[in-house]
């Protein structure tokens, strides 16, 4: 059996990264607190109320969290438009023929495991493949739905200006009620879509070996050397 | 200001002093009410001198689909003005519930007023639109016909309680008669949204009140609600809200916390959820408010309170998931479906990527010896 070359090849950029564990660690820090501030804990009995500020701090914690947040989804969505082939808006374009097709490809392979006959160099994605790009595609609407009814919440408790730019939001909903069911309810496809994100991660590690989980800490990946040419070609095409 | 050669019309001053009310009390109301509109003291003089100079303000008031609590919650606002002369005696020139005259009487009253126009419309309820507006008929017309009559010459309407506001408890799914509130049906008049089921009474004045000492309508939300008395929740100003930021809460309303007056936040409060004055101004000439007698806001004022149930729990039941299943539930059961698809593609993968994987080891096998040699 012949053995395979494999290249490295620079695939997630330093701000992708970054974007990425930033992004993945106000999220955690926001579900976690979310769900405290949804359904607190008993965790104290007969105090006086001057004595602790513990849930005041879980809501804080979540305000500044969803700040972060925020400035990180700004700086993806910049770096969208400045950034290489894999993080460029282009990247998550589901409606070219390629996309489809590597989307048709995608699920034969992937999702209902089925092997293919003859492999074919261009089904190899590099960066993300498109159903990928679809899951994040959700997430991104999905965070959105969070900043505008998370901010449009706390609106009411802050008063400087930024907040203030959401105070339309709650009442388009029609009421601080329905803002919040929507800001509880979005967080769940969100946690599902992240299990289904992680265990993809493992299965594509776990199946090609081509340091799918590492790459979002080097920023490389491993290309079949046939791969690379073959997109070298396609590029000068 | 309408010194009319006729007859000049009587201005509130005159006619509470009328009524056996000294300057005294005069003063007091004025300057009550510009504390309960949130105004600094100087404004007291403006009011004063606005009740002592303009003449009486004709309201219409209309009652619809409703169970009368707004106009029960005016009469027993805490200053007797309120009710004896700026409504009662003197501004109303049409309200079922309150008038003396009745019939024909009252009707030709009430069109002498529309056809003057520049009078307050005051709506309490909702209007059915189903089945041709049959649910809500009163002397043989609809209230839609109705409503539309009496604000064609209004100035301003003020849409009372959340029927008026929002449909209330007649508008809950499925809503049978299409209860609608009024800004969904008159569209080219102002109209000052005051939510509550009933809204306070203090509140009710001092919205009229604002309306005749400074001739506008006083600042509004986005939603329509005067924002002196709709600008914050319950929340805000309510007095257990010490106990909320300090993760005190009563877990049921027979527990210990309860009776030590922790936060009702998770006996189901709706206070963060709702824009009411019920913290400051409080009930029943501010005795109480339903936090303070140990029972959770309701959120009465806001929009689909009654479907937004149960008043007891935080996540209100997501309607078409099945009875009594929340955000939550319907959150945990998706997830166990995907962990099973999880496992399921796992298994699957194992052995449909059999053959694959042995031929990537195989090779990984051969590189290993490569590297030995």
């Amino acid at each position: 059996m012949q053995t395979r070359n494999f290249k490295r090849a620079y695939v997630w950029q330093l701000p992708v990264r970054l974007f990425h564990w930033m992004n993945a660690l106000a999220i955690t820090v926001l579900i976690i607190t979310g769900f405290i501030i949804a359904d607190p804990p008993v965790i104290m009995d007969h105090h006086e109320a001057n004595d602790a500020y513990w849930f005041g701090i879980v809501r804080f914690t979540h305000f500044v969290a969803a700040y972060a947040f925020l400035i990180m989804i700004l700086m993806r969505f910049y770096w969208a438009f400045v950034g290489n082939k894999y993080a460029r808006w282009a990247a998550y374009w589901p409606f070219s023929n390629k996309a489809i097709k590597n989307i048709m490809h995608v699920m034969k392979v992937d999702v209902l495991l089925l092997n293919d006959k003859n492999k074919e160099l261009r089904d190899i994605s590099v960066g993300h493949n498109t159903v990928a790009a679809l899951a994040y595609i959700a997430f991104f609407v999905l965070f959105l739905v969070m900043i505008f009814t998370g901010f449009g919440l706390y609106a009411s408790m802050s008063a400087s200006w930024f907040p203030q730019l959401f105070t339309w939001v709650v009442p388009m909903l029609g009421g601080d009620f329905t803002a919040r069911m929507v800001h509880h309810f979005a967080m769940w496809p969100i946690i599902l879509i992240a299990i289904i994100h992680i265990y993809l991660v493992f299965y594509h590690e776990w199946l090609e070996g081509r340091g799918e989980v590492s790459s979002m800490f080097s920023g490389y990946k491993f290309v079949r050397t046939e791969r690379v040419i073959s997109s070298d070609k396609e590029e000068k095409e | 200001m309408s010194e009319t050669k006729e007859k000049r019309q009587e201005t509130y001053y005159e006619s509470i002093i009328r009524q056996g009310y000294s300057r005294r009390d005069f003063m007091k109301f004025a300057t009550f009410m510009a504390a309960y509109m949130g105004l600094e003291t100087s404004a007291v003089g403006q009011i004063a001198k606005a009740l002592e100079t303009t003449p009486r303000l004709p309201v219409i008031w209309e009652h619809f689909q409703e169970c009368t609590c707004c106009s029960e919650s005016f009469i027993r606002s805490d200053h007797p003005i309120v009710a004896d002369i700026l409504l009662d005696k003197i501004s109303l020139d049409y309200t079922l519930t309150l008038m003396a005259a009745s019939g024909k009487q009252a009707e030709a009253a009430k069109h002498a007023t529309i056809e003057k126009g520049g009078y307050i419309l005051c709506v309490e309820g909702s209007v059915p639109l189903g089945d041709d507006g049959n649910y809500c008929v009163i002397a043989g017309r609809t209230s839609l016909e109705i409503l539309k009559e009496s604000a064609a010459g209004a100035a301003a309407i003020i849409a009372w309680g959340s029927c008026a506001s929002n449909g209330c408890v007649q508008a809950a799914a499925p809503n049978p008669t299409q209860a609608t509130p009024i800004h969904k049906i008159i569209k080219d008049k102002p109209i000052i949204r005051v939510p509550g089921c009933p809204p306070i009474g203090e509140v009710m004045a001092g919205v009229i009140m604002h309306y005749v000492a400074f001739g506008k309508l006083p600042e509004l939300d986005r939603l329509g609600r005067p924002k002196a008395f709709y600008g914050k929740r319950v929340h805000d100003s309510c007095y257990r809200r010490p106990y909320y930021d300090a993760g005190l809460f009563a877990e049921t309303f027979d527990d210990a916390h309860a009776k030590e007056g922790y936060c009702l936040y998770k006996v189901g409060c709706r206070g963060p959820m709702t824009y009411n004055s019920c913290g400051t101004i409080k009930w029943n000439n501010g005795v109480s408010y339903p936090i303070q007698s140990g029972h959770g806001c309701i959120g009465c004022s806001e929009e689909n309170f009654w479907d937004n149930g149960p008043f007891y729990e935080r996540l209100p039941n997501m309607t078409g998931f099945g009875i009594e299943s929340n955000a939550d539930d319907i959150g945990k059961i998706a997830a166990t479906v995907v962990g099973a698809g999880i496992a399921a593609h796992a298994i699957g993968a194992n052995i449909m990527k059999r053959k694959e994987l042995n031929k990537r080891i195989n090779r990984g096998i051969e590189n290993e010896e490569n590297i030995k040699a």
